[in-house]
């Protein structure tokens, strides 16, 4: 088997459906078509980048730029969690304990499995060609649950505040509670991946087995590398989503088990959109 | 002797920008054992946020004494338990009703005219005079020392309002239990209450006394002018 190189041309072509999704969007005032061009660039550019940052990484294995890759990475994944909350934690709580759970689960999962992976073979451990993907799969599962348990974590503090002080009230402390709520947001955050394992090969053939098959690797092999994977963000997911979840349930009480709900903000509506939309109304204003 | 003495105590309110208001002017406030203070006012005029100040759930400014000790000397929930707020709306966390109470026994049932069956009925069933009864005695059942309550009659039929003012008087006289009333009802104040205090743009004062202070009970001829005066130098100092 050989691996079929795409030409431009093949890449237009599949260019030309999101058009015409785009279209069809448009001419259904879904006002979406806008969304779907902007992601639709937005997936091109960036993955071009990364494709052409992985290129040099490759040729130039040193654990610094390797570390310097992961940084990027968990920077990027903890603005991500912060985004997709609706209710954010004042202060350098909204960004570090998203960025500070992603950072304990995945790298200390990832870098136990690049241990054991490379220990048979004689190359670093921190090859960016194992590296870099099995850490980017990592973060991206973990931001996922992470994102969902602490959004569900703060949305339900807020919503049940009344049913939290009247057990403060009884002379219970933050942490009993919170009990109810603490294990839905952590169950929550970790459903998706569980039922992503138990879906695997069933429902659906996960995109890292179907990217290695077609890149003509031989289909045991390729699931051997999607079990390994499989186990590894079930685990990161579930460790990250626990801690932060845990920590983000202590950060709503003070040293005398007060509710703070003073320590969460609510997301002002900001999008990229809205943002052009007042810097053309600002340049108009100015003509 | 002072169960609950509150020393200029104000409610400090954190917005999300940061800035930090006050809702009420400071307040000073002395309860000794077994009294009842009643509070009344218009609404939104921070009755609820003094209560909720005193019981240490919002951030207040100012000290709380219980039986002259200092309110951080005890933990927030050891603080909380003895000093029990009751919320004018009840909030319930199981569908299990049962499953608010600590310990085997429920006391107070039978006393607040309710009986054991209304354990077992789903919740969405009770009406909303059962629910209030029921966050008394859940209160009620962790033997607190002070009681806060916020409207503790709003929802309920007058036979059943008699039934909690008796509890509460019973657990006056009975256990010595200081308690902080407020109700919006002027006979009710007068049934129930020791003082009464009135908030008053921005302000507490005292409207009404029932009972002199222990000091002055005992020079009973001639003392009247001397409560009234007594009374008033109180309102300045409030």
């Amino acid at each position: 088997m050989n691996l079929i190189n795409l030409t431009p041309v093949d890449l237009i072509i599949a260019a030309l459906l999101i058009l015409a999704l785009a279209y069809l969007s448009q001419r259904m005032s879904l006002g979406m078509s806008n969304t779907i061009i902007v992601a639709a660039i937005r997936t091109t550019v960036q993955l071009l980048l990364i494709g052409w940052v992985l290129k040099i990484l490759f040729s130039h294995v040193h654990l610094a730029w390797v570390a310097l890759m992961a940084l990027v990475m968990l920077l990027a994944a903890g603005r991500e969690v912060m985004v997709r909350q609706q209710r954010r934690f004042s202060g350098w709580w909204g960004f570090g304990l998203g960025a500070g759970s992603m950072f304990i689960s995945s790298f200390v999962i990832t870098v136990l499995a690049l241990m054991v992976i490379t220990s048979s073979e004689p190359i670093p451990w921190y090859e960016p060609q194992y590296a870099v993907p099995l850490l980017g799969m990592l973060l991206g599962n973990t931001m996922n649950g992470v994102a969902l348990g602490l959004d569900r974590l703060k949305e339900g503090a807020w919503q049940q505040r009344d049913m939290i002080e009247a057990r403060l009230s009884l002379g219970e402390n933050g942490a009993q509670a919170m009990g109810p709520i603490r294990r839905d947001s952590m169950r929550v955050g970790m459903i998706p991946i569980i039922n992503a394992m138990a879906a695997a090969g069933i429902v659906s053939l996960p995109g890292m087995m179907t990217g290695q098959i077609l890149a003509g690797s031989p289909p045991l092999e390729a699931v051997k590398y999607q079990i390994l994977i499989m186990f590894l963000i079930g685990a990161g997911t579930g460790f990250g989503t626990i801690c932060a979840v845990h920590f983000g349930a202590h950060r709503l009480f003070d040293g005398r088990d007060r509710l703070r709900l003073d320590r969460l903000y609510a997301r002002q509506p900001k999008s990229l959109f809205s943002y052009i939309a007042k810097l053309t109304q600002r340049r108009t204003a100015n003509n | 002797m002072s169960t609950l003495r509150i020393k200029s105590l104000q409610n400090t309110v954190i917005q999300a920008g940061g800035e930090a208001y006050n809702g009420l002017a400071p307040v000073n406030l002395e309860l000794t054992t077994g009294e009842c203070v009643c509070l009344s006012g218009a609404s939104g005029c921070g009755k609820t946020l003094l209560l909720r100040a005193i019981a240490d759930l919002d951030l207040s400014q100012g000290q709380v004494f219980l039986h002259e000790r200092a309110r951080e000397d005890y933990s927030g929930p050891d603080w909380r338990k003895r000093v029990a707020y009751l919320a004018a709306e009840s909030a319930w966390w199981d569908e299990r009703i049962r499953a608010h109470f600590p310990g085997r026994r429920i006391r107070y049932m039978e006393e607040l005219g309710m009986d054991l069956t209304l354990l077992s009925r789903p919740f969405k069933s009770l009406s909303q005079g059962e629910r209030q009864r029921l966050a008394l005695l859940r209160t009620l059942n962790r033997q607190p020392e002070v009681l806060l309550l916020d409207e503790p009659t709003a929802s309920l039929d007058p036979d059943s309002t008699q039934r909690v003012e008796n509890i509460i008087q019973r657990f006056r006289s009975e256990r010595g239990v200081t308690v902080l009333w407020v109700s919006h009802d002027p006979k009710q104040i007068k049934r129930v209450s020791d003082r009464h205090y009135q908030i008053k743009d921005g302000e507490i004062k005292l409207a009404s006394s029932t009972k002199p202070k222990a000091k002055t009970k005992k020079k009973s001829v001639s003392t009247k002018r001397r409560a009234r005066k007594f009374t008033v130098e109180k309102e300045v100092s409030v």
